[in-house]
């Protein structure tokens, strides 16, 4: 293939090309939606179209006259479980007796076209009675109960120090921030293929073929080998793709009619059909001495869950134990509350708690530093986390904690020039739409760091399997790793042929459920966790190919090394090509890689429940239209915390990708609901940055301080860009308006109709302070 | 579902005698999201992309004639974006190239959106829009046509054919608000036309009400006020009062894109802007047209 052009063999370290990425380019590349087999039938999922009402009854009848409808399927039709979820199963296959939110499906329906299917499905008669939808999260907790199991979800308090510990300087806010979509491309879509054995075969695209697997078999009431996952061609996820979407209900209709059935969702459909970034609403107290240290941090923290749990419990955890974020704070009270509502249920996104966090403790440093007269960077850096530093969790910092060095590198960037009479129109905020006035736009900088913790953890081993097979040369790699477009499929292969010396290296076809788990694509894990894998089976092959050449030619396998595909010895004395070196041989080695134990928390929220933690941080420049509220974000410089590069372009990939979501949460990106409907399910008003929003940005540094623990010294590097690149955004625009804007995304009304009249403040940072004697 | 293909206007005509409830597709960037989005299943589609009378543009005196079917992009073109730079400019707004490259200026009018992008420059421009059908044609005002959301006055098997606006009138300005920098829905838009020699200024105001409103008492509050010889307003504090006027002809709502509140005060901001830049323009100010690639 015309990939060869010397990048395919590049090792780590080095920017080697994706082998997937001249077929997607080229639009060659199968997407799970591409998926076809013959004799197939479509499927469609009936959904609610309200936030809460009570079902009375399904009359079917009439779908099943429609010639070419094959199958329509309820609840009384699942076999095992009714309910499914990745924590617990709350969650209804269909929904029955009663709908908690707008999209809940409700039935399912298989026909010869999927026209067919969608009439059929326009056909089924539910008769609701619709409910008042409880949809305020804070009073949620309180509220009459909307699911047997309440309206809690999960409830993490960390408590640490002294309680009434007080600092001479204190300041407060009340901050929010909105329900962000992953607005993942590929819209969900599988192929479920009913098998001879009774069982049944889904290509599905989705970020951990294992956990799916477990959650199916007890719904389809099957065995977990009579359950087969194999992945399809996956277009990006973000978190959307951890809870099951259609799993149970395709297999159900393909079991059900003995053909293939394939499903695809609409962007509607997928607006509706996958969990969202859970919505928070933050109030924070913020002590400090006379120096500008931290003396304690008071949190509260609800976040939205919907109507189901999803993964509420860890992105709960995750927000109360990054609550002061990446600072040294004695004393903290924090309790993060995850609430279940009638709005669209919430869950894994890109940042999973940390972000939310984030945008309401760098708010406060800024408010802190304005108070203290301060400069912004001088208090962060001031409180900076450093390696031996304990998080509120009690946990030691025992890994790499390079947080100054990621606030000092990222500062010093030099600033973007600024705004020329030259400046074409279209570079100004409103950009195309040409209403900005130059006299009427005012320049603002804004500074934030974060934390972000890496794997899982709270005493949960997700630990992953990979299988090297080494034969007639070539190194043969299988693992259930799901790729997600974040690269792992060139990693795999870099760090075969790094440890294999160069050796010709084939995935196999992407993950099933035929070989162990690789966990999930998520938590910024995959490098360590399928990367230690892959490198472990590989050691383990390289050891076995060593050993045995080193008996057969009497030199000590010390001596012997493999460079550019063959054994050599250090003497010279065997220089052999690595497909004669195992004689015919086939070595093969499976290896379940772990990371280190965690704990869970205790009552309190204390204990060692993280394997790592990575940080990064993000100084914004922005260009705000005073009068209008539009925003134009120029740059984003930036520094992290990366452990080691392993793939320069792939790692540039992750912190580009992570700011734009960042940059869309600071400005645009919202799922608006009314009385718990979703009014925008689909990019015409669920706004995503385009080209003109999207600003340059520029890489400060890359900490590299390989991580002890990790298997290649690399830090998983998707989600810091996420994590605090809204806060800085925000912050900047603070600094431009000398507004307090605190909830994210900023709204153009925030700014045009704030009241007072907004005016330009020199520099970045804070400037409403709500300081208490 | 059948599809007509018809080359000339009279094989549409007949495609609607066969089929009385087709639906007209110019350009399809509405029309094919209903579609994809199940809201909509048309029995038939009269496809209006070949026919010959709908394309192109000419000059007759003082006008330009616009067949229907004249794309965005073709709209900015060079010789089009300084004959109607507010449609130009307003086209620039519309999508990206590809929306550009397929929608249709016809098909802006038939879809009757208020946030319709090149809406709000043709009710400044007091445009004709000339519609026909078997039985013959008729010429109407936008307000004549466009009656609701998405509501027009077109009788069964009748088409939008052309556009007739002056050519080259005064000064023109078009700006738009949306939430983000490029490819998004009017918030609200606004269409300003000086025109010198006629001494009237007109404005018109989009997605702030079920159709474009025309701020008439805007409109003539500042025509009055401005010295027509020296291009000036009299007094500068008159602007106030314009933006007020704007402000007031405004009955926006709130929805999931904006609030009320916003639409109305973003139409005056856009209102001053655009009459600042029109009177700075000719009166040796600094504004300078950006060139565009269109």
């Amino acid at each position: 293939m015309s990939t060869a052009l010397g990048t395919r063999r590049r090792r780590l370290g080095e920017s080697a090309a994706r082998p997937d990425g001249v077929p997607k380019v080229r639009g060659e590349f199968a997407f799970s939606s591409d998926l076809f087999s013959e004799g197939m039938l479509w499927g469609h999922i009936v959904r609610s179209p309200h936030p809460a009402a009570a079902i009375r009854g399904i009359d079917v009848s009439e779908a099943l006259r429609i010639p070419g409808v094959r199958a329509v399927l309820t609840s009384d039709d699942v076999p095992g479980r009714k309910t499914y979820g990745l924590d617990y199963p709350d969650q209804p296959v269909f929904a029955w007796d009663v709908v908690r939110y707008m999209g809940e499906p409700v039935a399912a329906v298989a026909a010869v076209h999927p026209e067919t299917a969608r009439r059929a499905a326009a056909a089924i008669i539910v008769d609701y009675a619709p409910t008042e939808p409880l949809t305020d999260p804070v009073a949620a907790a309180d509220a009459e109960p909307i699911h047997p199991l309440g309206n809690v979800l999960h409830r993490q308090r960390v408590r640490t120090g002294d309680p009434d510990a007080a600092g001479t300087v204190v300041v407060e806010g009340r901050y929010e921030t909105g329900m962000q979509d992953q607005a993942q491309m590929g819209p969900e879509s599988g192929l479920a293929i009913p098998a001879e054995d009774g069982g049944v075969d889904l290509y599905i695209a989705t970020q951990w073929l294992h956990i799916d697997q477990e959650q199916m078999a007890a719904c389809l009431a099957l065995p977990l080998e009579k359950v087969r996952l194999h992945l399809a061609g996956v277009g990006g996820s973000f978190g959307a793709r951890e809870d099951l979407s259609m799993q149970v209900q395709i297999c159900l209709l393909a079991l059900r009619t003995g053909r293939p059935v394939k499903m695809v969702y609409s962007r509607e459909e997928s607006f509706l059909g996958h969990v969202h970034r859970h919505p928070a609403v933050m109030w924070y107290r913020h002590h400090a001495d006379a120096g500008g240290r931290l003396v304690k941090v008071e949190a509260r923290i609800i976040l939205d869950g919907g109507a189901y749990l999803s993964t509420s419990t860890a992105v709960t955890m995750n927000a109360a134990c990054m609550a002061p974020g990446p600072y040294r704070v004695p004393n903290a009270v924090v309790e993060a509350v995850a609430v279940r509502t009638n709005n669209p249920p919430c869950g894994a996104m890109r940042g999973f708690g940390a972000v939310q966090v984030c945008f309401a403790y760098e708010a406060q440093m800024d408010k802190l530093a304005a108070a203290l007269g301060l400069d912004p960077v001088e208090l962060r850096l001031r409180n900076a986390l450093k390696p031996g530093d304990s998080l509120i969790t009690g946990q030691v910092l025992r890994g790499t904690a390079p947080v100054a060095e990621v606030i000092r590198t990222c500062v010093a960037a030099p600033l973007p020039a600024g705004v020329p009479m030259t400046t074409a129109e279209l570079e100004l905020p409103g950009g195309a739409g040409r209403t900005a006035d130059r006299d009427r736009v005012r320049r603002g900088v804004g500074f934030a760091v974060g934390i972000k913790n890496l794997l899982y953890g709270g005493g949960f081993d997700d630990y992953s399997s990979a299988r090297c097979r080494l034969e007639d040369g070539v190194a043969t790699i299988t693992c259930a790793a799901v790729e997600v477009g974040q690269g792992f499929v060139t990693l795999a292969q870099q760090i075969a042929r790094d440890v294999l010396g160069g050796v010709d290296v084939v995935l196999a076809p992407p993950g099933t459920t035929d070989i162990g788990s690789a966990g999930s694509t998520s938590a910024s894990r995959q490098t360590w966790m399928s990367g230690g894998a892959v490198q472990a089976a590989c050691l383990a092959v390289r050891d076995r190919l060593l050993k045995s050449v080193s008996s057969r030619h009497g030199v000590p396998q010390e001596t012997l090394d493999i460079v550019d595909g063959r054994v050599v010895s250090l003497d010279g004395q065997v220089d052999i090509p690595i497909s004669e070196a195992a004689r015919g041989d086939v070595l093969e080695e499976t290896v379940d890689f772990h990371h280190a134990p965690t704990a869970e928390l205790d009552v309190d929220g204390q204990g060692d429940a993280f394997v790592s933690f990575a940080f990064a941080a993000h100084r914004a420049v922005v260009d705000v239209d005073l009068d209008l509220g539009l925003v134009r974000v120029l740059e984003i410089a930036t520094s992290q915390d990366v452990g080691r590069v392993l793939n320069p372009v792939q790692l540039v990939g992750q912190l580009e990708g992570g700011i734009a979501q960042g940059v869309g949460l600071a400005v645009m990106e919202e799922i608006v609901l009314d009385h718990g409907r979703v009014r925008n399910p689909s990019f015409t008003d669920y706004v995503i940055p385009t080209a003109l929003d999207m600003p340059p940005v520029h890489i400060a540094a890359l900490i590299e301080e390989p991580e002890p623990g990790s298997p290649m010294g690399a830090k998983g590097a998707g989600e810091p860009p996420m994590v605090s690149s809204t806060a800085a955004v925000v912050a900047a625009i603070r600094a431009a308006t000398g507004l307090e804007l605190p909830r994210a995304p900023v709204r153009p009304q925030d700014i045009a109709l704030a009241g007072s009249g907004p005016g330009p403040v020199a520099g970045s940072g804070p400037i409403t302070q709500e300081v208490s004697p | 579902m059948t599809v007509f293909v018809p080359a000339c206007l009279e094989e549409a005509f007949d495609a609607f005698d066969k089929c009385p409830d087709a639906q007209l597709l110019a350009g399809g960037t509405d029309f094919m999201v209903e579609v994809n989005f199940a809201l909509r299943r048309p029995p038939a589609v009269v496809c209006l992309r070949k026919v010959e009378e709908l394309k192109g543009w000419r000059l007759e005196h003082a006008e330009v004639v616009l067949g229907a079917g004249i794309t965005y992009a073709e709209l900015m073109g060079p010789q089009l974006s300084d004959l109607l730079p507010g449609l130009a400019q307003a086209s620039r707004t519309v999508g990206s190239p590809q929306i550009r490259n397929a929608g249709t200026l016809g098909g802006n009018l038939g879809t009757a959106s208020p946030a319709g992008d090149s809406l709000p420059v043709l009710a400044a421009l007091d445009a004709r829009i000339v519609v026909a059908s078997k039985k013959g044609r008729r010429s109407l005002g936008l307000d004549e046509l466009i009656i609701g959301p998405k509501r027009t006055t077109l009788g069964p098997g009748e088409v939008i054919v052309e556009v007739r606006v002056p050519a080259a009138l005064g000064s023109q300005e078009f700006l738009k608000v949306g939430t983000r920098n490029a490819m998004v829905i009017a918030v609200a838009n606004v269409a300003l036309v000086v025109d010198w020699a006629g001494q009237s200024v007109r404005c018109a105001l989009g997605s702030v009400g079920p159709v474009v409103i025309r701020a008439r008492d805007a409109e003539e509050f500042i025509s009055s006020r401005i010295d027509w010889a020296r291009r000036t307003l009299t007094d500068e504090g008159d602007v106030a009062e314009f933006t007020a006027l704007v402000r007031s002809a405004a009955r926006p709502i709130d929805d999931h894109r904006s609030t009320a509140d916003y639409r109305r005060h973003a139409v005056g901001v856009c209102a001053q802007r655009a009459l600042g830049r029109v009177l700075a323009d000719h009166n040796g100010g600094t504004w300078e047209q950006t060139s565009w690639a269109s």
